[in-house]
């Protein structure tokens, strides 16, 4: 029985690399040939393994926009924009502080970051907790709100005037800017991302907060009889995924870019959602899964130069994943195990 | 007209599931107009014209008594001919002992008419043996009299079979042609039920061994104040009125029994009380306090809670059991490691005494407590909620479908708890049950209280006629 939370994403996965295998075969490649450039380019060489972590980077934060508020029941799906919003109020952040101690840049650019993924997935979870509005819905639609902030403010108000074919805020300066970890080519953001999810790891499976939060999401009924104040565990968890993918988007700011522009909304939420989901919200889990699906996505341009095949075509792997793994959930606790049978009988 | 006794987990349930196809039987046969035949799900039953009615109505809110009856039909064409359709359905109620309108909504029926309604189901499906689960537990007991008499009748007049499960003896002994006593899975008699009484059916359910005595009453006065109900109103999840204007008080050391036929608002009571419903006005006070059903309150004011269906409504089924007997305490010490971290191993260790003192059967603490059956789930809901001193239980329907050790063990805890000065408010559909622990009766029908009496003097006949709305 314990083996299940292991087994059943296992075989998605593998169901899911057949048909993908299926979808090569129909572009005219041989499917083995496909995975062993793929494996090569995510994690054949330490430049590409580099790829990889700096892709996983985002997405360890951006999953515990869904793995935290998932403990509680609810199923957010609105990382990209909380990390789009996050993106540009660090950079606002930056350039409003510009000629401050680099010290005081980036703490003002991380913490405006985070408060405003807060507020954004935070809304969602005071409209779910006060007015009944599904969380799922919600957090999709203010994604586009949040995009269309951001295309708002980069093209209007916040527009550098130098930036001509590609709006874009201000640059934080290059001096300002956050650097590698030593003796690797990744940004700070992977330190910080696998720290927060030990974190929240923590905080979900072994504190009151954590236990208060698993018997809401188990039964509502059950919580509110305890007397257990639903609605404030509700919103706190969907401010803490928020201020995550926040985070994330800062560092994109900080670490990548150096301002906010469109390239921000380059769908890390999105795919965070399907790294909670494979990780069934676990966040120690997110990790492995982070860098799994980091591979997938760095292993895209290879797939191009190799096999001419498209760039959307990890997009594809990404989507049948997603599609299986949520199918393979309906096969938790209907496998029978030989022994196991006759004994509830 | 053949009846089925037997104590709560004597077996009747699973045979009649057996009958239905639902399980399968291990060993013996079954045979219907003397042929042996195999179900192997309801619609064989269906097949072979064994239908039943459920204890729980299986109809279709909003849907008219027509299209109900029409979408139990094992087959219906891909267009529905309406209009021949209800000149059928009129013409089959005119050969009917009891008719009802087939273009009414079912959401406008009384429980007696509904429970009509699934009888007359099982006849429009053409079934010659009838299975009526606990008819009349959703009854009035005019309601109930009524609806065993109309199909008496027709078995008298051989056009049906009737098995009905019941416990109640007053039934068997007016409606029942034969009985048939089953105890603990084991058939103990089938017999002509006029050559039986009370007694003697009492005796053969429960055994030789007499039943376990629950505790006794003790002598005392009423003491403080400890619940208040003040015209307390509230409305049920479409947002219509279902509570109206409650006002109650509730003493230490006494248990108030709130009487009534399910659906009359009970179960919305028990859930503002619970914190799970909203006011809409009125106010609740314990302890002479306000009282909202926050955590804080609930500790202060030493208010425990026994609602009914606990999984549903007091458990986490997926957590382990020792999680969920933690429901009221994991916040505190000795759980709780610099303040804001769990102590599993302690949350274990009490779970494994409660598991001892309580007799919970499990596999372990760390079982979820959704793999318990119904009674070791109701055990250690009761193990949480009767620890340490309480002022006030509220239990709602604390033994429904609970076998006879179960019922008597915790009938017993209800009144050592009372004794020991608890103020106690039952809620219970069990008239029986109402009538053995309660000091004070009141009966709530339409979400209002509209009788009130003491327990001692108390008229049956009195409680039934406000329990349907008509005194």
């Amino acid at each position: 029985m314990k083996l299940e939370p292991l087994l059943i994403p296992l075989f998605a996965l593998l169901a899911s690399l057949a048909l993908f295998g299926v979808f090569v075969a129909l572009a005219g490649q041989r499917p083995l040939d496909v995975y062993f450039e793929m494996y090569r380019g995510a994690f054949g060489t330490w430049f590409s393994f580099q790829n990889t972590l700096q892709r996983a980077c985002p997405l360890l934060l951006t999953a515990l926009c869904t793995a935290l508020p998932a403990r509680a029941g609810l199923v957010v799906i609105g990382g990209e924009g909380a990390f789009v919003v996050g993106g540009l109020a660090a950079a606002a952040a930056g350039v409003a502080l510009a000629g401050t101690p680099r010290g005081v840049i980036l703490g003002g650019l991380f913490a405006a970051g985070a408060a405003a993924g807060a507020l954004w997935i935070g809304l969602s979870g005071f409209l779910r907790a006060r007015r009944g509005v599904n969380e799922t819905i919600s957090s999709l639609l203010l994604t586009y709100i949040g995009v269309a902030l951001l295309n708002h403010f980069v093209e209007g108000p916040l527009r550098d005037p130098e930036s001509l074919n590609k709006p874009s805020t201000r640059h934080i300066g290059e001096a300002n800017m956050l650097g590698s970890i030593p003796g690797l080519d990744v940004h700070w953001g992977l330190a910080v991302g696998v720290l927060a999810c030990i974190a929240a790891y923590v905080l979900m499976e072994r504190t009151v907060f954590g236990f208060a939060a698993a018997l809401v999401g188990g039964n509502t009924r059950a919580a509110r009889l305890s007397g257990i104040g639903v609605a404030s565990i509700v919103v706190t968890t969907c401010a803490l995924g928020g201020a995550a993918a926040g985070v994330a988007g800062a560092f994109e700011v900080a670490a990548v870019h150096g301002r906010a522009n469109a390239s921000l909304a380059a769908g890390y939420g999105y795919t965070g959602v399907l790294v909670s989901f494979l990780a069934r919200h676990n966040a120690l889990a997110v990790i492995p899964v982070s860098i799994f699906l980091g591979g997938i996505a760095a292993s895209g341009g290879l797939l191009q130069r190799v096999f001419g095949l498209p760039d959307a075509t990890v997009s594809v792997l990404q989507g049948i994943l997603f599609v299986v793994l949520i199918a393979s959930d309906t096969l938790y606790g209907r496998i029978r195990w030989g022994a196991a049978k006759g004994a509830h009988a | 007209m053949h009846a089925l006794l037997g104590e709560n987990g004597a077996g009747k349930s699973t045979l009649v599931k057996c009958l239905m196809g639902f399980y399968q039987p291990d060993a013996g046969e079954l045979s219907v107009d003397g042929e042996v035949v195999s179900v192997r799900s309801p619609r064989d039953a269906q097949a072979h014209g064994i239908g039943m009615v459920y204890q729980h109505f299986t109809l279709v809110e909003n849907m008219t008594v027509a299209e109900n009856l029409l979408i139990a039909r094992r087959e219906l064409p891909a267009v529905i001919d309406w209009k021949h359709e209800l000149a059928e359905l009129r013409a089959f109620m005119q050969r009917m002992p009891f008719k009802i309108e087939p273009a009414r909504p079912v959401r406008k029926l009384a429980a007696g008419e509904k429970q009509k309604l699934e009888i007359l189901k099982q006849l429009y499906l053409g079934s010659r043996v009838v299975i009526l689960d606990e008819p009349t537990s959703v009854l009035t007991p005019d309601e109930a009299d009524e609806v065993l008499g109309l199909v008496r009748r027709m078995a008298e007049r051989g056009e049906l079979s009737v098995l009905v499960i019941t416990h109640k003896f007053r039934e068997v002994l007016a409606f029942a042609d034969d009985v048939t006593i089953l105890r603990r899975g084991q058939h103990i008699v089938t017999d002509r039920a006029k050559n039986l009484t009370p007694e003697k059916m009492a005796e053969l359910m429960v055994g030789p061994e007499p039943p376990k005595q629950s505790s006794a009453r003790a002598e005392r006065e009423p003491g403080d104040l400890a619940l208040e109900l003040i015209g307390l109103s509230a409305d049920d999840d479409l947002g219509l009125p279902v509570l109206e204007a409650l006002t109650l008080e509730v003493r230490s050391g006494e248990i108030v029994g709130i009487a009534g036929v399910s659906g009359n608002g009970q179960e919305e009571l028990v859930e503002v009380l619970a914190g799970q419903r909203t006011l809409r006005a009125g106010t609740v006070r314990v302890g002479r306090r306000p009282y909202t059903s926050t955590r804080e309150e609930i500790r202060a004011q030493r208010v425990r809670l026994l609602p009914e269906a606990p999984l549903k409504n007091a458990c986490v089924a997926g957590l382990p059991l020792s999680h969920n007997i933690a429901l009221r305490d994991f916040d505190r010490p000795p759980f709780t490691v610099a303040r804001w971290g769990i102590r599993f191993g302690a949350l274990e260790r009490r779970a494994e005494e409660a598991i001892r003192t309580f007799r919970i059967r499990t596999p372990g603490a760390r079982a979820p407590i959704g793999q318990l059956s119904g009674g070791n789930v109701q055990r250690a809901v009761l193990a949480r909620e009767l620890a340490g001193e309480v002022a006030l239980l509220i239990a709602a329907n604390p033994c429904f479908g609970l076998d006879f050790g179960a019922v008597a063990e915790i009938r017993s805890r209800l009144m050592d708890a009372r004794n020991a000065g608890t103020a106690v408010l039952l809620i219970s559909a069990d008239l029986e049950e109402i009538f053995a622990l309660s000091d004070r009766i009141l009966v709530m029908s339409e979400g209002k209280l509209v009788y009130e009496t003491r327990a001692d003097t108390a008229d049956l006949l009195e409680i039934g006629r406000h329990m349907a709305g008509h005194a």
